[in-house]
């Protein structure tokens, strides 16, 4: 496993998405109104939506392009969509914001 | 300073007419009442009921003392206005009261008429018309045990049957060989006739009253045949009279009752009368539904909103005895050029006649079983012909498995008559609002709050909406899932409330989900925006990412770019720069839209500041909700066909309302003869030049929905074309839902309404002023960004790459 340093709590506004680039991935970044930081994987699985520039309410992002509703938990499409995003642990340390990204073995 | 409104008589006409302004404008008048009974406003056709046993007289409030107070009413009861001086706008009481009007009313109803008889002055004579005589009654029928009715008419009949239930013997007696003859043929009139006897009426017919007798108080009634009957009590129900006295006095034009002409005008300025006291079209009417629809066109007139006129109305009568089911409609006596339809059950006592003339509907007669009375009633208003009246309605009250009456009705067939309500709208509250029974329905809708002739059908509905029906109400457009309001509903909670951001409106007006979603935010946030302009700062997380970042978002995630371009117009100097801007960024594709405007495609995020910076340009909004571009055509300058100039016409147009925000996208266009190259037909604007002038067209769309553009208006010059397009954009604004396209919206609240609000002077000018107030609290959106380095960060920054480097 790997932790990542990304950036500082103050670099995240509250509601709105950042992008962030690791290697070859992308994540978007969100800190809640309750000062909870999720990361997921930056692609809608509809058509692949910048899903940073989504607007933000409470656990969930409404993906930009066609309005697809994400929970950023879990990354699942909401119904009647059906789809997911891959989630990463994000987590805060001294103002410091890291994300965990999973050993993908094999 | 509010104007002065006063009104004299404390009536059913006067005082709904009261409550039809203060739905228009609460805050317009302030408004005096004055009533010569001691009591607040009261239903008078329920004092039958009263007589009857079956109400009583606390029950037939219709708008209490509290009312009067809530709505700063003052209202002066039992006080009697004499004198009015229409050269200094003021009316003097029988106390000594002045009081100064601006605008004043006139609705003093009617007296009864006393048949000039002697005797008729004797204590145990009255009339039946308002609670006074209806309590002397009650007290009568305590001691004495005879009663005669004089006048055999509805309300006779009325009086006669309360009478009864008070315990008394009932003489009712009548100048002509029928019953009801104002309402009825022969036929029903007998059938009624045997009915009321079974209930215990006494009829003396073809008796004309001579004199009333009696040493000290009557004692009885001597007709002109020399006969004569013993009465304790004589009730005259002979008819009525408007009430003129005070008109005639002071100088109005008075006929038999006040000459009002279609907007309840009389001929003096700022004076009106509505109800029972105002003659129209030579129809003095003395039941409540036409008197409310005079009422409702008065109101707009009075709050400078003149529209519909009042046309008179057809009216029909229904007798409110129990057991007895009359009605009657229209014309309904057979006569030169009627035929007529019957279907007369004697062995049931159910009869059944509809007249047609030409083919069309023109009246009924109901007996035994009237049902129908209100479906015929519509359909005699619409002039329906002959093939609409369905086999049903004159086949015979059967018992059961005769469909529900309320599930033919339509949806526009009217359930109470008194109050105008549609079936529709009672349907729609029902389903709102999830009434339960007839009292909600009454309280939400009006319906049944007068003569109550249509509470059966009410409970009809009811019943059968509570079951699988209610779902074809759709239950009230909401914003969105997050709330149960409607857009009208949260809009007038903000005003009211004063709520100032997206947080509070949520908060205050009970969001089930505490932030909201990607509907209702961008939708708050607009209103918010509309009402308090230059006051609310909008709130970026709650905007789409176009609005939020000024610029479109592709499929692919990158952005396009379209400075503003006024009426198509370019200088050399401005493409040099696009084409600059373009190398230097390595944008991807160049392209011209379909507003006549440049497109610089597949931008980076983080490049667009400082693109917007290098064109130096304004932002042409080919992402927002606002004006997007004016289309010209080249016009005059140089077309041959060209009658005026377009291309500046266009410019002044866009450099006017730039910016400006709508509830969808807006585009306009503008050519210079009806060739119309720039496509005026097809936009939310279109302007077209004419010889010696220009036509406006509205609600055009090019888009997913093609619709025509309407014909707003033609005028003279580009003035009012500016003052037009503003007013049009500025109550688009105002009254549109949030994404409601013009075409949408020109189709939702009709042409003739817009055409109503925009033609009213006083209106326009106050859309304008609101427009010019939004107007001047806008800035641009691509400098404020490119001068605010904070903004930047937020928005367009990304954090960057990272190595993902192990760190535990
Ligand atoms: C017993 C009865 C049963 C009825 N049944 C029905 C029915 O079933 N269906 C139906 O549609 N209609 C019915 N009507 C008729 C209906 O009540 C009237 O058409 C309606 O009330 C008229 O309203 P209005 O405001 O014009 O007059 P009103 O309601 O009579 O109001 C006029 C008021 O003005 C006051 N006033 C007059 N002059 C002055 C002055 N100078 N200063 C101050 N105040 C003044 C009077 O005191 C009166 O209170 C019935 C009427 C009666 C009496
Ligand atoms: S609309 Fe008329 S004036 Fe304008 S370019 Fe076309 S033909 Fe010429
Ligand atoms: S790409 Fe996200 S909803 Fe279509």
């Amino acid at each position: 496993m790997m932790r990542v340093k990304v950036g500082t709590i103050e670099q995240l506004p509250k509601r709105l998405g950042k992008c962030v680039h690791i290697g070859v991935l992308e994540l978007a970044l969100f800190r809640t109104q309750d000062d909870r930081v999720y990361a997921v994987e930056n692609r809608c699985p509809h058509k692949g939506g910048d899903l940073s520039q989504g607007i933000v309410s409470g656990e969930y992002v409404f993906c930009p392009l066609h309005d697809w509703k994400i929970c950023l938990r879990d990354g699942q499409a909401q119904a009647p969509d059906e789809g997911c995003v891959k989630t990463y642990r994000a987590t805060v340390e001294d103002g410091c914001v890291y994300v965990e990204l999973q050993e993908t073995g094999e | 300073m509010k104007r002065k409104l006063v009104l004299v008589g404390n009536g059913m006409a006067g005082v709904r007419c009261i409550e039809e302004i203060l739905k228009l404008n609460r805050e317009a008048f302030e408004i005096t009442i004055f009533g010569s009974e001691p009591h607040p406003n009261y239903n008078r056709i329920l004092l039958s009921k009263v007589l009857q046993g079956d109400t009583s007289i606390d029950e037939i409030t219709l708008n209490s003392w509290e009312w009067y107070e809530q709505n700063g009413i003052r209202l002066f009861a039992g006080e009697t206005v004499t004198d009015i001086d229409h050269e200094e706008q003021l009316v003097r009481t029988d106390r000594g009261r002045v009081v100064e009007y601006d605008e004043l009313i006139l609705a003093t109803g009617s007296n009864p008429f006393i048949l000039p008889v002697p005797g008729a002055d004797l204590p145990g004579v009255t009339a039946f018309r308002d609670i006074q005589d209806c309590e002397r009654m009650i007290e009568y029928a305590k001691t004495y045990k005879k009663a005669a009715v004089i006048g055999g008419g509805l309300l006779g009949l009325e009086a006669a049957r309360g009478l009864l239930n008070l315990g008394m013997d009932v003489d009712v007696i009548h100048i002509f060989d029928y019953l009801m003859e104002r309402q009825l043929d022969p036929t029903a009139s007998k059938l009624l006739q045997r009915e009321l006897e079974k209930q215990g009426m006494n009829f003396l017919l073809r008796k004309e009253t001579a004199e009333l007798f009696g040493n000290g108080r009557v004692e009885g009634v001597r007709f002109k045949d020399g006969t004569s009957i013993a009465a304790d009590l004589v009730v005259m129900a002979v008819g009525i009279r408007p009430n003129v006295d005070l008109a005639r006095r002071s100088g109005i034009a008075v006929n038999r009752g006040i000459i009002v002409n279609d907007y309840l005008e009389t001929n003096v300025p700022h004076i009106y009368a509505v109800g029972e006291c105002a003659e129209h079209r030579g129809v003095v009417y003395g039941l409540v539904a036409p008197l409310y629809e005079q009422g409702k066109v008065l109101a707009q007139v009075i709050c400078g909103r003149k529209g519909k006129s009042y046309e008179g109305s057809v009216v029909s009568t229904q007798l409110k005895v129990s057991g007895v089911d009359v009605f009657s409609a229209g014309e309904f006596m057979d006569g030169e050029g009627t035929e007529s339809i019957k279907l007369y059950d004697e062995a049931r006592s159910v009869y059944k006649k509809v007249v047609v003339r030409e083919g069309k509907i023109v009246g009924a007669v109901l007996f035994g079983d009237t049902s129908e009375g209100r479906k015929l009633l519509d359909m005699i208003q619409r002039g329906d012909s002959l093939e609409a009246l369905s086999l049903s309605l004159l086949a015979p009250a059967s018992s059961g498995g005769k469909e529900s009456l309320v599930a033919t009705m339509a949806d526009t067939d009217v359930v109470c008559g008194c109050n105008g309500v549609t079936k529709g709208a009672i349907c729609q509250a029902i389903a709102e609002h999830g009434l339960k029974t007839v009292a909600e329905v009454r309280d939400y809708t009006n319906a049944s709050r007068s003569c109550g002739g249509c509470k059966g059908l009410v409970a009809e509905l009811l019943e059968h909406m509570l079951g699988e029906e209610v779902n074809r109400y759709t239950v009230k457009e909401t914003i969105c899932g997050c709330t149960n309001l409607s857009r009208e509903e949260v809009i007038a909670a903000i005003k009211e409330k004063r709520l100032m951001t997206v947080k509070e409106v949520m908060s205050v007006l009970g969001w089930k989900k505490e932030e909201g979603c990607s509907k209702c935010r961008p939708a708050l946030n607009y209103y918010l925006g509309m009402l308090y302009p230059g006051e609310y700062d909008e709130e970026v997380e709650s905007l789409f990412v176009n609005e939020r970042l000024h610029a479109n978002i592709q499929a692919d995630g990158t952005y396009s770019v379209v400075p503003r371009m006024y009426g198509g117009v370019t200088t050399a100097e401005q493409l040099r720069k696009i084409a600059d801007v373009a190398e230097k960024y390595n944008v991807p594709m160049i392209k011209l839209t379909g507003g006549q405007r440049i497109d610089l495609l597949g931008v980076k995020k983080e490049d667009l500041p400082r693109i917007w910076a290098d064109l130096g340009m304004p932002s042409g909004y080919a992402y927002a909700k606002a004006l997007r571009t004016v289309k010209t055509c080249v016009g005059k300058q140089f077309c041959r066909f060209g009658t005026q100039d377009s291309t500046g016409l266009g410019i002044r147009m866009e450099q006017t309302f730039e910016r400006l925000k709508t509830p969808h996208k807006v585009k306009m266009a503008v050519s210079a003869c009806p060739r119309n190259c720039a496509e005026s037909g097809i936009k939310d604007v279109g302007v077209v030049g004419v010889e010696g002038g220009w036509e406006i067209y509205v609600g055009g769309n090019g888009g997913t929905h093609l619709r025509a553009a309407d014909l707003l208006c033609t005028v003279k010059t580009e003035e009012e074309v500016m003052e037009m397009t503003g007013a049009f954009l500025q109550y688009y604004r105002e009254s549109a839902h949030y994404l409601e396209r013009t075409s949408k919206w020109v189709e939702r609240v009709g042409l003739e309404h817009i055409r109503e609000v925009l033609f009213d002077v006083e209106m326009r000018r106050a859309l304008l002023e609101r427009l010019h107030k939004a107007l001047s609290a806008t800035k641009d959106p691509w400098r404020e960004i490119v001068e605010n380095e904070r903004l930047q960060q937020t928005l367009f920054c990304d954090l960057g790459d990272k190595e993902p480097v192990p760190v535990e």
